[in-house]
């Protein structure tokens, strides 16, 4: 009773607000749901096929799987969906007396195990690719910090620190006034991208000055962890030109989901000329 | 108070329990502890649930509108915490104390007052580790998962976190030990291993993962407290020390701790499949060894959490396989309830509804779970609201569920009352409609690359976010209708027979509604 009358004191007033707010916020909004919803139309549902080699295979992998598991899903519960309305308690019928089948028993551990190895063929395959580093061309060494990314272009002498886009950072302090909707790609933008070289195998090496992050571009299929007093490494190749966004995925403290990532690809030749100019300018 | 302390066997009969508060202190009895965890439970399923409550409203929209993100992270950590320690695990104790010395036909736990203590520890540790939240720096706010360097950057709160933890690790073991000594040494005569009910066979799986896992997880944060306070360099890079280790002692730990979470709800269903199917469980031998598989396979796992960390490819490939493996033994599970409903004849009271109501949302948990396995497939869904979906399927429409079932199949057997079945059913749909839309959309949050543990998110988010906060606030609410049944259960009501249900089996159903406080004091003869 003390520990709830003390929690009470400090965070009471915090819940209270929360759920007394929320909770006329959810009425309005259920109210008002579509047009809302409407008006910022995503319902995305799918993962991004995205741009790489690997963020491909990645996705045609995710649909094999999310087909082969539709279809088991769907047979499964098409089976119980029947054992469920056909043997409804009926007067005049009992219930069978058997309890077991060695037969069906074996059938069905047996070709969830087929299923198994099938699916990790095809994922050994994709994995090895992944892991595959050999031949890039430009190495970027990542660092997290808490709470931004810093780039080395290795070997090239140059290096520089990426952070949270100033306005997205105004308008998401707490009621901070601002409709996240105004700002252009809220979250989602920083001072100073990583510019690379479009149609490049490009090496990343991945490490952190204090917590553990994780560098993550959906668009890249790439997800890899930095972790303090550990030197992580992989690959990607983008061929077309573009912005491309990502956010920080491992927790690393307050400012965890402020640490966005943002890549912009541009053409070989542009890059070269950009470096330099980086470089010496 | 004398009646309580009693030496001599001809004064049970005469004998009911103590009066007042002193009764549940000092309590040796089973089903008083039984009662007291699941009340336990009961309590810190509100306790997390408000902090849900909380995660859900700031996620409500975008832009931060209640909380700040260090609290945001506080409340995350702190539900997981609770919910997981606090709340499942102990409901599961709770049917276990009930139960298990029924079906078994023994007289009570075999270490009676050791039982007592394993209770009476967690309303303390449960209480320390809620008073972090007051303390300076706040609660912890690494998430569940305590991964140093970041959980070395903690408040006050820091030490309690860990001692709390140690507290509630010290409270399972001592229940596992109970558990594994009751079931192997108190068995009636002729209850043989291969009779055992199989939500006995789960419990004896899961109180042997417990004795494996929990003290690794001791260990584990016994390192950060050292490495924290007393110098030392386990996990700290600037010392010569290693943060994936402690990721390796966690999952050692956290991967069989998700089986100890989902092997009695396993028990459980497969006490109300049958009963409600009016035909035996189908299987049984193979449901024994699935289990016991399932067990043993959990600890050969755990890396699977980890693929993102850099491991090598072979490390990668075997990990990825063993994981695949446990979708076998879990399939056979899900085959064999089914096939214990075929050609049965089926009635849907509220606990077989909770039960196929698992069967198809732990299915699709299950199925998520295949996707994660696949180590380039965890590469997109590792960290984002893919997995937070995935692994609330399995622990609210799977675990809860199954708790929930259980607790109305067996309140007309603890209270002596039937409950009210018109709102038992509306508590299941209301569940069943809010639970999916709390965490059906999580899914597509997760693929469209959303990460999880984020106060605030880009806009593009939002829609699904918006709907699984409604779903989130109507599926709390309509757990206080849950509440209210228990009440109502409790103090009256149609009068339940010794059988409650049509003809179920098991030796709880022979004896009389309330089971008296003592049961089996002569064993029973079991055929
Ligand atoms: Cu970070």
């Amino acid at each position: 009773m003390r520990i709830a009358m003390l929690l009470g004191s400090r965070l009471g007033v915090e819940l209270m607000l929360s759920l007394g707010k929320s909770a006329l916020r959810a009425l309005a909004a259920a109210a008002g749901l579509f047009a809302y919803a409407h008006a910022h139309a995503d319902w995305a549902t799918n993962l991004p096929r995205g741009v790489t080699e690997i963020s491909s295979r990645i996705y045609d992998l995710h649909m094999l799987v999310l087909g082969i598991v539709t279809v088991i899903g769907v047979l499964v519960f098409a089976v119980l969906t029947y054992a469920l309305i056909a043997f409804r308690k009926k007067p005049g019928v009992a219930s069978a007396t058997w309890d077991h089948s060695n037969l069906a028993e074996f059938i069905w551990t047996v070709i969830p195990f087929f299923v198994m190895v099938g699916l990790a063929i095809p994922a050994a395959q994709a994995l090895i690719l992944i892991e595959d580093t050999s031949g890039s061309e430009l190495t970027v060494k990542i660092t997290g910090y808490q709470w931004k990314w810093q780039y080395e272009y290795v070997g090239k002498n140059y290096s520089f620190y990426s952070t949270l886009g100033r306005e997205s950072n105004v308008a998401r302090q707490k009621n901070s006034g601002r409709d996240p909707y105004a700002v252009d790609n809220y979250l989602l933008e920083v001072d100073r991208p990583l510019v690379l070289p479009a149609g490049v195998k490009i090496r990343y090496l991945i490490t952190s000055n204090d917590v553990n992050h994780a560098w993550w571009v959906p668009d890249f299929g790439v997800k890899r962890d930095a972790i303090p007093g550990y030197m992580n490494e992989g690959w990607f190749q983008v061929d077309r030109p573009g912005t491309y966004r990502g956010q920080c995925a491992e927790l690393c403290g307050k400012d965890h989901g402020f640490m966005p990532i943002v890549v912009e690809v541009i053409p070989e030749s542009e890059f070269d000329a950009w470096l330099r100019q980086q470089v010496t300018g | 108070m004398s009646v309580a302390t009693h030496d001599h066997s001809d004064e049970h009969d005469a004998h009911g329990p103590e009066k007042g508060l002193m009764r549940w202190i000092r309590t040796t009895n089973h089903k008083d502890i039984g009662t007291l965890y699941l009340l336990f439970a009961l309590v810190m399923l509100f306790v997390g649930g408000l902090m849900a409550l909380v995660i859900r409203a700031e996620l409500f929209q975008p832009g931060i509108q209640f909380v700040n993100p260090d609290f945001f992270n506080q409340m995350t950590t702190m539900h997981a915490l609770i919910m997981v320690f606090g709340m499942i695990m102990p409901a599961f104790a709770g049917f276990a104390n009930w139960m298990i010395p029924m079906m078994i036909g023994a007289p009570d736990m075999a270490l009676p007052r050791m039982n007592n203590w394993s209770f009476w520890l967690l309303p303390f540790a449960g209480a320390m580790l809620l008073a972090t939240l007051l303390m300076p720096g706040g609660g912890p706010a690494s998430g569940w998962t305590l991964y140093p360097p970041l959980s070395l950057q903690a408040g006050d709160g820091f030490p309690f976190t860990i001692f709390s933890i140690h507290l509630l690790g010290i409270s399972s073991i001592m229940a596992s030990i109970n558990i594994i000594v009751t079931i192997l040494n108190m068995r009636a005569p002729g209850m043989t291993l291969m009779k055992m009910p199989m939500f006995v066979w789960t419990w004896l799986v899961t109180a042997y993962l417990l004795i494996g896992a929990m003290p690794v997880l001791a260990g584990g944060v016994t390192m950060l407290l050292t490495d924290q306070f007393f110098g030392t360099s386990f996990f700290q890079a600037a010392g010569g020390g290693d943060p994936v280790l402690f990721q390796h002692i966690f999952w050692f730990f956290g991967h069989p701790e998700v089986y100890i979470i989902i092997l009695p709800a396993f028990g459980i269903v497969s006490q109300i499949i049958p009963t409600f199917s009016r035909k035996r469980l189908f299987g049984y031998d193979s449901m024994v060894y699935a289990t016991a598989s399932i067990g043993f396979l959990s600890y050969i796992v755990w890396a699977h959490h980890m693929f993102t960390v850099g491991m090598p490819l072979a490390g990668e490939l075997f990990f990825m396989m063993t994981t695949m493996l446990i979708a076998v033994p879990t399939a056979v599970k899900v085959f064999n309830w089914i096939s214990t409903m075929w050609r049965g004849s089926l009635t849907f009271e509220t606990p077989m509804l909770f039960a196929i109501g698992f069967l198809f949302m732990f299915s699709i948990g299950g199925f998520t779970g295949l996707m994660m396995a696949i180590v380039p497939l965890d590469f997109q869904y590792h960290d984002t609201y893919f997995i937070v979906a995935h692994f609330h399927y399995v622990l609210v429409p799977g675990a809860l569920f199954a708790a929930l079932g259980g607790a109305y199949y067996w309140l007309p057997k603890w209270t002596g009352h039937m409950y009210d079945e018109t709102l038992g059913k509306w508590h299941f749909w209301l569940s069943t409609i809010f639970v999916n839309l709390l965490f059906f959309p999580q899914h597509f949050l997760g693929l469209a690359g959303m990460p999880r543990r984020i106060p605030d998110y880009a806009t593009q988010f939002t829609d699904w976010n918006l709907v699984s906060s409604i779903g989130a606030f109507g599926f709390g609410f309509a757990q206080l209708l849950f509440v209210w049944i228990v009440v109502q259960c409790a103090r009256g009501g149609q009068k339940a027979t010794s059988q409650v249900w049509d003809h179920p089996e098991g030796l709880e159903w022979t004896v009389p509604s309330p089971a008296p406080y003592h049961t089996f004091e002569e064993a029973p003869l079991v055929k």
